[in-house]
């Protein structure tokens, strides 16, 4: 080999294990401040209690009405999003499966949505709110969100309907099952771990998200008690510790986001963990 | 279930699935649709041209120029692509040709856990470690003074969010390239960083495009974390150094404001509409792309 | 309509595309015995199985024109209520397909679409279908089991009894043994034997053994068209057409 090719060859394999370990290095530091600072400002108080007058300013109190405000909103914008979506990606799998250019379409206009940025969502929704006379509430938040997530969830469905082998379909239309039962008892037996972790990875992305939240769910020092009433999330939370002057409050942020972030990682887990409990009856073909 | 007998259930069945799939495809024109309308009110007074290209905002006065936005979202959104684009591409290659199995298994885990971080702890990690790192050694080893506030935190942070995004398309078209295809290239005598310049990514080029374009499309839309790193200053930024604004920066802090001036929340959701626009053009031309250069 | 002749295929034609893999395609298949499908490989028996209950429905690419008639009805023919029709036939593809549930609910599934919904008949009855697929003594203890967890030869069994339990007239087998090995091949052969009495088979193979063993009624194919069909005597030891004697000699792949 000539030199300047073997100098190529060693400079561009040093450059990508640079690149491959930057990623992960960012990684770790990402975590490390997320863990260290979270876990020093981290108290029992902080999770226990909703935030007295003044919170934000230096007073006591916890951020309880963020952590169930965010997930109860987020449950519930995930379910919305199961029922609307479980369907949708079974039909596409199932009924259409005669209909292969109806298939790509819809499918393209799902990859369309998907791409479609938060906080498009949460102005359509504040912008739909306004028009309705409606104030932020834990509802809007949750109908908005739902709307957000909703191509992801169907998306990552999809992916794992589409790969139930045909053999399957058939064995199934030949002892005379109708189109929805095959869909209904047989897909989604076969694709349970694979629906799991859709929902969990939407869950995920849910809970996480602020700017959907933003106009729409509002925000409130209480437990959320009611539909109709606004509620606390924790990504605003986070964002509104930050903003304040004082440092003990800018702290309490750090240990919000932990929480934050800890919700999720669990989440993932419990996604694997879950879907190889189902996985007993599952097919391998 | 309970009194159903089959043919009812799977009537009652797939009317639900027909509903959910009118949902989702009207999803995009009623969005669409809904932000334009709302716009309306602005577009009735100005027209798209004024109100993209010129400079001023100041809405109290009636003057809505998105320009320092549109800029500051594109300088935050190109920035990010130069850091983002190089790193994924080279470790995607790393990844898929030179080791073996197993590193790709830790990478996996490593990928979904930076794609599982929230936007806003993304900001807060900016905020805490690169925003330092620009105002004191960045920004001074350029010789440039800083609050750290800026494009250039804006960028760096956007670029490790849409890693594992770009990342996770990169590796997947990479693996799909059938191996006869290296083995010819290296058995004619090609080195393997030959093989992978020449062969592979020639192969893979318009998956790479793609993957590319869908980050940029990603970026662009990004909102928390940009607005808690780029220093939410109105103006066009002379460098990277300087605070901007952008685009969804802009509608996130301001809806508070909206009802009390007049046409501000048509001027919100023009911009919203105009992210909505640009996201669905990018990916519009992206799915394109695919299809039309798809020779596998 | 004759009585002894359960299906009459007649002037069966399937496109895909632009390819003819039926060209007018005219069979008659008996009742209550074995009638056996075979020629080499892309001569269309295995689609030509696939019109017989309709999967063909599934592959937009493909279309059936002809007549199929099972006991006088048309199956072909669009107004025909497909799901109770496909319940008329069971099917045993080339690969098991069990249902991804335990080995009980695999059967229960089938006979819960029969409309069976007693717990006492439906314990009764998977008994006997796993019994007639010569799979009960392996099984016995082993009911609430994922069905993944049987082997290869026992999954084939298991489709055979769930075929079954949808009660139908005619069995259909796609290669049903191409996958196992020896000793599970030959359970599901014995048992074919056994079924014989109770239902029309129609086995598709390219094993000329199998077929010699298992045939009553043979049907030659090549290239979508129908060489030669009779007595598996008549097939086998004076075989009218060049073909058909090249292809049982083993000058074919």
């Amino acid at each position: 080999m000539k030199l300047s090719r073997k100098i190529e060859e060693y400079f561009f394999k040093a450059l990508m294990i640079l690149s491959a370990s930057f990623i992960l290095v960012i990684l770790a530091i990402i975590i490390y401040t997320v863990f260290e600072k979270g876990i020093r400002s981290m108290s029992w108080e902080m999770v226990t209690q909703i935030p007295e007058g003044g919170y934000y300013y230096g007073k006591g109190g916890g951020i309880l009405n963020a952590i169930l405000g965010s997930l109860t909103l987020a449950f519930g914008a995930t379910i919305l999003a199961f029922f609307l979506g479980l369907p949708v990606a079974l039909y596409i799998n199932v009924f259409l499966i005669r209909h292969k250019k109806l298939v790509g379409l819809i499918r393209f206009l799902l990859d369309l949505v998907w791409g479609i940025p938060s906080i498009v969502y949460g102005a359509f929704g504040f912008s739909l709110m306004v028009f309705f006379g409606l104030q932020t509430s834990l509802l809007a938040g949750m109908l908005t969100v739902s709307l957000f997530i909703l191509p992801i969830m169907i998306r990552s469905m999809d992916e794992i309907l589409r790969t139930v082998p045909i053999g399957l379909q058939e064995a199934a239309y030949a002892l005379g099952s109708n189109k929805s039962e095959t869909a209904f008892r047989i897909f989604t037996r076969q694709s349970v771990s694979g629906i799991v972790t859709a929902v969990l990875l939407s869950f995920g992305r849910a809970i996480g998200d602020a700017a959907s939240v933003l106009f729409t769910a509002g925000y409130t020092d209480n437990l959320p008690n009611s539909l109709l009433e606004p509620v606390a999330t924790l990504p605003l939370s986070i964002f509104f510790q930050l903003a304040s002057p004082v440092p003990e409050v800018q702290a309490r942020a750090y240990a919000s986001a932990l929480v934050l972030t800890l919700i999720i990682l669990l989440a993932s887990l419990f996604s694997r963990g879950l879907g190889k409990r189902y996985h007993k009856t599952k097919i391998n073909f | 279930m309970f009194v159903l007998n089959r043919q009812q259930r799977h009537i009652v069945n797939t009317t639900w699935m027909i509903i959910g799939l009118i949902v989702v495809a009207f999803l995009p024109f009623l969005l669409f649709l809904g932000l334009y309308l709302k716009s309306f009110l602005l577009l009735h007074d100005y027209s798209i041209l004024d109100l993209i290209f010129s400079k001023v905002w100041r809405p109290s006065k009636g003057q809505f120029g998105f320009y320092p936005f549109i800029v500051g979202s594109v300088w935050v959104t190109i920035l990010a692509m130069l850091i983002s684009a190089p790193v994924c591409l080279l470790t995607a290659i790393y990844v898929t040709q030179y080791t073996r199995k197993w590193v790709l298994r830790i990478m996996h885990p490593a990928i979904d856990i930076l794609a599982g971080i929230p936007s806003v702890v993304y900001g807060l990690w900016g905020i805490l470690v690169i925003v330092p790192f620009i105002s004191e050694h960045l920004g001074p080893w350029f010789g440039v003074k800083t609050m750290g506030y800026s494009i250039m935190a804006a960028a760096f942070v956007l670029s490790i969010m849409i890693i594992p995004f770009i990342l996770n398309i990169l590796i997947e078209i990479f693996r799909a390239i059938p191996a006869e295809l290296k083995e010819s290239a290296l058995s004619l005598g090609a080195t393997p960083w030959q093989t992978i310049k020449h062969v592979l990514v020639r192969k893979a080029l318009p998956g790479i495009i793609a993957a590319f374009g869908f980050g940029l499309a990603r970026a662009f839309g990004e909102t928390m974390a940009v607005l808690m790193v780029v220093g939410n200053v109105v103006q066009l930024p002379r460098d990277v150094f300087d605070p901007g604004y952008t685009l969804p920066a802009l509608i996130a802090n301001n809806y508070g404001e909206v009802l009390s001036i007049p046409k501000y929340d048509s001027a919100l959701m023009f911009a919203a509409f105009l992210l909505l626009a640009v996201s669905l053009f990018f990916n519009l031309v992206m799915h394109f792309f695919i299809v039309k250069y798809n020779r596998f | 309509m004759d009585d002894l002749m359960k299906i009459q295929v007649r002037d069966l034609n399937v496109f895909a595309g632009k390819n003819h893999i039926l060209k007018d395609v005219n069979i008659d298949i008996p009742k209550n015995k074995i009638t056996v499908i075979m020629g080499p490989s892309g001569c269309g028996k295995t689609t030509l199985l696939k019109c017989l209950n309709r999967l063909t429905d599934l592959y937009p690419e493909l279309k059936v024109s002809g007549q199929i008639m099972i006991d006088d009805n048309n199956i072909l023919d669009a107004r025909e209520d497909i799901y109770k029709l496909r319940q008329q036939m069971g099917l045993l593809s080339q690969r098991p397909y069990p249902l991804p549930m335990t080995i009980y609910n695999n059967i229960a599934y089938a006979l819960k679409l029969r409309g069976i919904r007693k717990r006492r008949e439906i314990n009764r009855l998977t008994v006997q279908y796993l019994r007639q697929a010569s799979l009960w003594d392996e099984i016995r203890t082993r009911l609430r089991e994922p069905a993944s967890r049987l082997s290869i030869g026992q999954q084939q069994r298991l489709c055979l009894a769930r075929g079954l339990a949808v009660n139908p007239e005619i069995i259909l087998a796609d290669e049903p043994t191409s996958a196992l090995d020896p000793i599970s091949s030959q359970f599901i052969e014995e048992t074919f034997f056994k079924l014989k009495q109770d239902y029309t088979l129609v086995l598709v193979t390219h094993i000329l053994r199998q077929a010699r063993r298992l045939a009553d009624h043979v049907v030659f194919m090549y290239l979508g068209d129908v060489i030669e069909q009779g007595s598996v005597s008549d097939v086998f030891d004076n075989p009218e057409m060049e073909k058909t004697r090249q292809y049982l000699k083993g000058t074919f792949n």
